[in-house]
């Protein structure tokens, strides 16, 4: 809260930039305190680690400072005032926080957490909602992420030719610093996968996975120097990436239809409808963790590469 | 044939990876082309099979609502993806051209990705019989259409898209946390289960509180006065093609929300008793219609000028809306179709101007009813429309309109409607004077509009006389439609 309003009243952005970075954190611990375990690691990855240095990126196209605000402040601040006031007006008859008897936890969760272990045969039920009771929206949302990667594509593009400024970086020859991330990047890169892999267990699954895959390489680029990450994964791979997780989710339900069921039936996978649900829901995260992984790098390196040719 | 609901969506959605796999500016054209066509028969079929047996229900990945998602579609929801799906499917046939001349090649195909995904985006809202989908797919087409804009030529193009970035991203935000207490209260996020739900808790704070964000959410999204200011700018600088879709289906699913959402999850007995939307809506719609009307005349700028028209247009629909009864909502949802044949055939006839001569300023339509001129008599025949001359669909619309203000005995309500029609008549003038009887200036060499071009926008021109002559599909489909929703709550 406090952070929120300092972020508000502050002019220079990069400090505006860490604030959030840090209320997103805070976030996050509030949702783990909240149980909700899935969603804090959603948000202290997207949130704190890959938001913020995107925002950092697109600071370096333009300035640090804020200009003067031209507007008077009093309408915002009146609309923003009625808003909360209608927010607190609201919780005044909402039902209390954990109790047992709210409408939420009476009608459709009860479901979810009795037989979703035997219908979708996963322990984590917040994937089994996420990947096949909900698959349809959890499509809709990686489209979502394909269509802001395909939107930084269109207006930005990715300016081509890193190699000319190979070896270039924005924090000079670290020689201690390029020792650490060497270290660190084999570990981020297999806890992502482990993220990945585990999801159907713990918490954790295909977004968190590719967002901590992205986050490894952006590393790489800001230490090892611009365009070495473009060395590995070449920018014109990614939208091919990008659009590839998209087909293989999309092609899960297509390959259900095929088979005269509805879209995004899992259980036509395999011989045992509980088996071709895991499939299933195996198949969706890596789909979900390819395209969120190549759109956060994508974006990543439309902004890296204008900040070079300025 | 059971798979029509979702195949309305999937088709336009599995193209637009395929656009920027292809990454080849004719092919992905082909590709989008393609899957708007068959997108549009599979809404035809849908049409007809809830014609026949009523309204379908289709269980994503087999799991039976309110646990999984279900796409409901009713006679409302396969009237407005015939809509959305036959402009997609026109407008790409005209776009080829012109998105040529607007977008670097290079990003052509990405261009069309994003068309493709504003459009899956739009026929998903339609379609969904669950509210959170409902966001999620919300999400999709407006991402898609804030790039799209942004593509436009001029450099206010970008400021145009940022201010509707901001704006629709607060919608959208209002839209989900008024989903959100509505989860709240009731345990579920399936349509028809809300409905069923929510008149238990209808006398809570949150419920009520649900309702205002919902209300202005929609509000936002649906260009409603004074939550309009995002969209002349908007339109006036996105590219042509871009639009012509915008305007003849962005809007209309808007409206279809505030339908889906007012009337029937909260039913009208909470909408318009408990809560005064009724009122509301009657006197923000009419505001709109005059004010945006008489803007609308000051435009140097012929494409803000059918902008703010469209506000105004907007206006009719929330009007009868705002009326409350079966008749005044038939010519909402009347109007909804018709708005968009005759926004959609202007705006391509513009597009097929601003191809030959690059510009749309009033300055620039000397003499075109000489160079160009199929393409402005398709101008003003889509603008008798827009006024309500008889044997044009906009006559029909008013028509259902005023009889509805006069059932309800509200002529002042009737006048201010007949008003906002001469209004349109000045601003329609302002646009033939100058076409035909300024003289040309400077390049005589103007030619006609090319054929792709002219094809499409005079295949809308025709269906705006047809379905003005022949009312039996439309005003049967309306107020089917209406009278669903309005039985819904006794």
């Amino acid at each position: 809260m406090l952070i929120a309003i300092a972020a508000i009243r502050l002019r220079d952005l990069f400090a505006v930039v860490m604030l959030f970075g840090i209320y997103s954190l805070l976030t996050a611990a509030l949702f783990m305190n909240l149980d909700a375990v899935d969603v804090a690691f959603t948000e202290a990855a997207v949130g704190a680690g890959v938001t913020t240095v995107l925002m950092l990126s697109a600071l370096h196209l333009t300035r640090r400072w804020e200009d003067e605000p031209r507007h008077n402040p009093l309408l915002p601040l009146l609309v923003v005032t009625i808003t909360g006031a209608v927010l607190i007006y609201a919780t005044l008859d909402a039902p209390l926080l954990g109790d047992a008897s709210a409408p939420v936890h009476q009608h459709v969760a009860p479901r979810y957490i009795e037989k979703g272990p035997q219908e979708v045969g996963m322990p984590n039920m917040v994937t089994a909602v996420l990947a096949s009771y909900r698959g349809y929206d959890t499509f809709g949302e990686t489209v979502v992420i394909f269509t802001a990667g395909l939107a930084v594509m269109l207006l930005l593009g990715i300016q081509e030719g890193p190699q000319a400024h190979r070896g270039r970086n924005a924090i000079g020859d670290q020689v201690v610093l390029k020792v650490v991330v060497k270290l660190l990047i084999p570990l981020i890169l297999m806890y992502g996968l482990y993220v990945h892999f585990h999801g159907d267990f713990g918490a954790g699954g295909g977004f968190q996975a590719g967002v901590i895959f992205a986050a490894g390489f952006v590393l790489y680029d800001l230490v090892f120097g611009e365009g070495q990450a473009r060395a590995v994964i070449p920018p014109n791979w990614l939208h091919r990436l990008a659009a590839l997780g998209v087909l293989i989710y999309g092609g899960v339900g297509v390959v259900s239809l095929l088979q005269g069921r509805p879209f995004l039936d899992y259980s036509v996978l395999a011989h045992d409808p509980v088996h071709g649900q895991h499939l299933g829901v195996l198949l969706v995260e890596l789909g979900v963790g390819i395209t969120v992984f190549s759109v956060v790098l994508s974006i990543f390196y439309a902004l890296s590469g204008r900040r070079r040719q300025s | 044939m059971e798979h029509l609901p979702v195949l309305v969506v999937i088709i336009p959605l599995l193209t637009v990876p395929l656009c920027v796999l292809l990454d080849h500016p004719r092919l992905a054209w082909l590709a989008a082309l393609a899957s708007s066509w068959l997108s549009f028969a599979a809404a035809v079929g849908l049409v007809l099979q809830v014609s026949d047996t009523g309204p379908i229900s289709y269980l994503l990945g087999s799991w039976e609502a309110p646990w999984g998602i279900e796409y409901r579609i009713d006679v409302l929801a396969s009237y407005v993806l015939l809509i959305v799906t036959a402009m997609a499917a026109l407008v790409l046939f005209a776009a080829r051209e012109s998105v040529r001349k607007d977008i670097p090649e290079a990003r052509i195909s990405r261009f069309y990705a994003a068309f493709m995904l504003a459009f899956a985006g739009l026929a998903g809202i339609v379609a969904t019989g669950d509210a959170f989908n409902v966001f999620v797919f919300l999400e999709i087409s407006s991402l898609a259409t804030y790039a799209l804009i942004s593509m436009g030529k001029d450099r206010r193009a970008l400021s145009a898209a940022f201010n509707y970035l901001v704006m629709g991203t607060i919608g959208a935000t209002f839209i989900l946390i008024g989903i959100g207490f509505l989860y709240m209260m009731t345990g579920t996020l399936n349509m028809a289960d809300l409905a069923a739900r929510l008149p238990e808790v209808a006398d809570t704070r949150t419920v009520r509180a649900g309702f205002a964000f919902l209300a202005v959410g929609i509000g936002l999204k649906l260009a409603l006065f004074p939550l309009h200011l995002w969209l002349p700018n908007a339109y006036a600088y996105a590219p042509c093609s871009v639009t012509a879709f915008l305007a003849a289906t962005a809007t209309k699913v808007a409206v279809y929300l505030l339908l889906r959402f007012m009337l029937q999850i909260f039913g009208l007995d909470f909408s318009l008793v408990l809560m005064p939307l009724d009122t509301l809506l009657l006197v923000l719609g009419l505001i709109g219609i005059l004010s945006a009307s008489m803007v609308a005349v000051y435009q140097g700028n012929i494409k803000r000028m059918f902008a703010y028209s469209s506000v105004a247009q907007i206006g009719y629909m929330v009007l009868g809306v705002g009326l409350a009864t079966t008749t005044g909502i038939t010519s909402a949802i009347l109007h909804l179709f018709n708005h968009a044949l005759m926004k959609g055939a202007l705006f391509l006839a513009l597009g097929g101007i601003a191809y030959r001569i690059g510009s749309t300023t009033i300055q620039d339509f000397s003499g075109l009813g000489r160079t160009m001129p199929w393409t402005m008599a398709g101008i003003v025949l889509g603008g008798l429309s827009l006024i309500g001359i008889p044997s044009t669909v906009g006559f029909i619309s008013k028509w259902y309109l005023v009889l509805a203000t006069l059932e309800e005995g509200l002529w002042p309500v009737a006048l201010l409607v007949l008003i906002g029609s001469i209004l349109a008549v000045v601003y329609i003038w302002k646009l033939v004077e100058a076409a035909y009887f300024g003289t040309p200036e400077g390049n005589p060499e103007i030619k006609e509009a090319p054929l792709s071009m002219l094809v499409p926008m005079w295949a809308l021109v025709g269906a705006n006389i047809y379905f003005g002559i022949h009312t039996d599909l439309s005003v049967g489909l309306a107020s089917r439609a209406a009278a669903v929703l309005t039985g819904g709550a006794g």
